[in-house]
């Protein structure tokens, strides 16, 4: 049995003063489509800036692909899909190919420079997001939709075992959310890419994801989504509205727990 | 025109140096500009001053050149440019603070070097609006090893400063030592400044980092385009800014600069020419309302 991809064991962090997350014990099996959800400062981008190192845990311990945190190297398996990705400067002047070629920097290392088969790379995800037909423009020349494929072509062109996306769909249209979840349920099933998918639309994110998290403080449940679409709304709203009160583990979380 | 160049001497190490400075400067003052930072160059420039000053002071004072204003520039600047990074880290949230703080900090030294040298004399106008006659042979060379070295780094860590220019976060995230990139991208900016000034001058300096790739970001597409094009438009300005100083009898900082606002005013016409032949106006820096 392969190890986790990630696993936290009793994380906490404050930010200055305020305690944004307690007791975060959760554990990312290898190939699953997890989706975390949760109220707005609830810590979703804070736990994953933990996952990336971004962050260092005040309490706790972090192991990725089975290494602690600490002694982690493999950086360049974990691709990231920032939810400010859509907030760099737009007149940038830097092309489709040439963001996507971002994503291999890293993965190359220093004093190294790109060969054919990097530029082949570069191509093959541009294709895999359906952005070929942009590959020499500006990328701040693109609807925001666009620009967030293109985002993610950045973050699998070094094939990473890990896909943590946080809010990849604000901004983009209906349509293209469909679109987008099938190319990640594809990503993730033909490839084995584990996920870790934020976002508050959970009606479409129980229709694809394997797992679901719901986060505020502390994890508030951690599941199969039948077992999400199945809360009472009681649940839910005191989930939302009264987040200290409510810490009950129902069995099915112990289970995956242990 | 050209010919007075390629005969005399001391014009022919200004040309070569001219020609190398139109190089470095754009290929720097593209990711200057691109990471919104062109007045990093005007803090460091400031502070190459104050270099150059203490160097020119030393000699006046005792007599003996112990270091050439280049080199006196060139360590004034490097140790600039590390207390800006030192500063942009204590002033996380107000990072454009360390420029000022540099800045005044500069002109305050060199305002103390120039006084304690006895005040101004031609050889300190010529450091503040450049010059066609002051490039030695020594100081070429110099400036010909800086300009290699400059280059050589560039490319070898081409694909890092362009990653972290373009998203710092998703840099640090993929493995780049961020720290240490800025401090280098910073310290060859510092090489470069202090190498352009003999020609340009300090107060101008600034302007042959920004002004061609101000022009060439309008008219390319993508980065590597665009440091290339501003590569050219820095050489076009750098030779007829340098060939008609030396006619007019003017320090060459003003003619280069001038050519260089010429080369951009043409590239802002050629693209609105260009946008209203193709009938639409995709020009994504008029946020006003279209309809005047
Ligand atoms: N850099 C910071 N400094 C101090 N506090 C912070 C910082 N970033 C976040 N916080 C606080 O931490 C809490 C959690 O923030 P976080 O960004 O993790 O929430 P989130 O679940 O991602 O929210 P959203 O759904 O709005 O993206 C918030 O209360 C926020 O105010
Ligand atoms: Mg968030």
């Amino acid at each position: 049995m392969k190890q986790p991809a990630v696993t936290m064991h009793n994380v906490e962090y404050t930010y200055d003063r305020s305690s944004v997350l307690r007791q975060i014990d959760f554990e990312l099996p290898r190939g699953s489509f997890m989706g975390l959800t949760g109220p707005n400062g609830g810590g979703k981008t804070t736990l994953i800036k933990l996952i990336l190192g971004l962050l260092k845990p005040d309490k706790g311990q972090i192991h990725l692909f089975g290494q602690p945190i600490q002694t982690f190297k493999d950086w360049t398996k974990i691709g990231f899909v920032s939810q400010k990705s859509n907030a760099f400067n737009k007149g940038f002047p830097a092309t489709v190919y040439e963001v996507v070629s971002m994503g291999l920097t890293g993965k190359l290392g220093y004093f190294k420079f790109f060969n054919k088969t990097h530029k082949e790379k570069i191509h093959t995800a541009i294709k895999s997001v359906g952005m070929e037909a942009y590959t020499n423009q500006n990328i701040g020349d693109l609807s925001g939709g666009q620009q967030q494929r293109v985002f993610i072509a950045r973050a699998l062109v070094s094939d990473p075992e890990l896909l943590i996306l946080d809010e990849p769909t604000v901004g983009v249209d209906a349509e293209n959310v469909d679109r987008f979840y099938d190319l990640l349920k594809k990503l993730n099933q033909e490839q084995g890419i584990t996920m870790l998918l934020v976002t508050h639309d959970t009606g479409t994110m129980t229709k694809h994801a394997t797992d679901i998290v719901c986060l505020n403080k502390t994890l508030h449940f951690h599941g199969e989504p039948d077992d999400y679409t199945s809360l009472t709304a009681t649940d839910l709203s005191k989930f939302y509205g009264y987040p200290v009160n409510l810490v009950e583990h129902d069995p099915d979380e112990k289970e995956e727990l242990s | 025109m050209i010919a007075d160049f390629l005969h005399y001497d001391f014009l022919r190490h200004t040309l070569y140096t001219g020609l190398l400075i139109g190089i470095i400067a754009p290929l720097l003052g593209s990711f200057i500009v691109v990471r919104r930072l062109s007045l990093l160059a005007d803090a460091l420039s400031h502070v190459t001053l104050a270099g150059i000053a203490f160097a020119l002071y030393i000699d006046k004072r005792w007599g003996i050149v112990a270091i050439s204003p280049l080199y006196g520039g060139m360590i004034f600047s490097v140790i600039g440019s590390v207390l800006i990074e030192k500063l942009r880290s204590v002033y996380r949230a107000f990072q454009e603070l360390a420029i000022p703080i540099i800045l005044s900090g500069g002109v305050g030294l060199s305002v103390i070097f120039i006084s304690l040298a006895n005040g101004f004399n031609t050889d300190l106008f010529n450091y503040l609006f450049g010059s066609v006659s002051a490039v030695s042979q020594t100081d070429f060379l110099s400036i010909l090893g800086i300009s290699i070295f400059i280059i050589i780094v560039i490319l070898l860590f081409y694909k890092e400063l362009i990653t972290l220019s373009f998203d710092e976060e998703h840099a640090t995230v993929s493995g780049i030592h961020a720290k240490w990139i800025h401090l280098l991208f910073i310290v060859l900016t510092a090489l470069v400044i202090a190498a352009s000034i003999r020609i340009v001058g300090v107060l101008l300096v600034s302007a042959l980092m920004t002004l061609p790739v101000a022009a060439a970001i309008r008219v390319s597409k993508g980065f590597k385009q665009m440091v290339i094009m501003s590569i050219i438009f820095g050489e076009f300005a750098v030779i007829i800014g340098l060939v008609t100083g030396y006619y007019l009898g003017i320090p060459p900082g003003g003619t280069i600069v001038l050519t260089a606002i010429f080369i951009l005013i043409a590239t802002l016409i050629y693209k609105r020419i260009r946008t209203a032949y193709k009938g639409g106006s995709s020009d994504e820096s008029t946020r006003s309302r279209q309809y005047a």
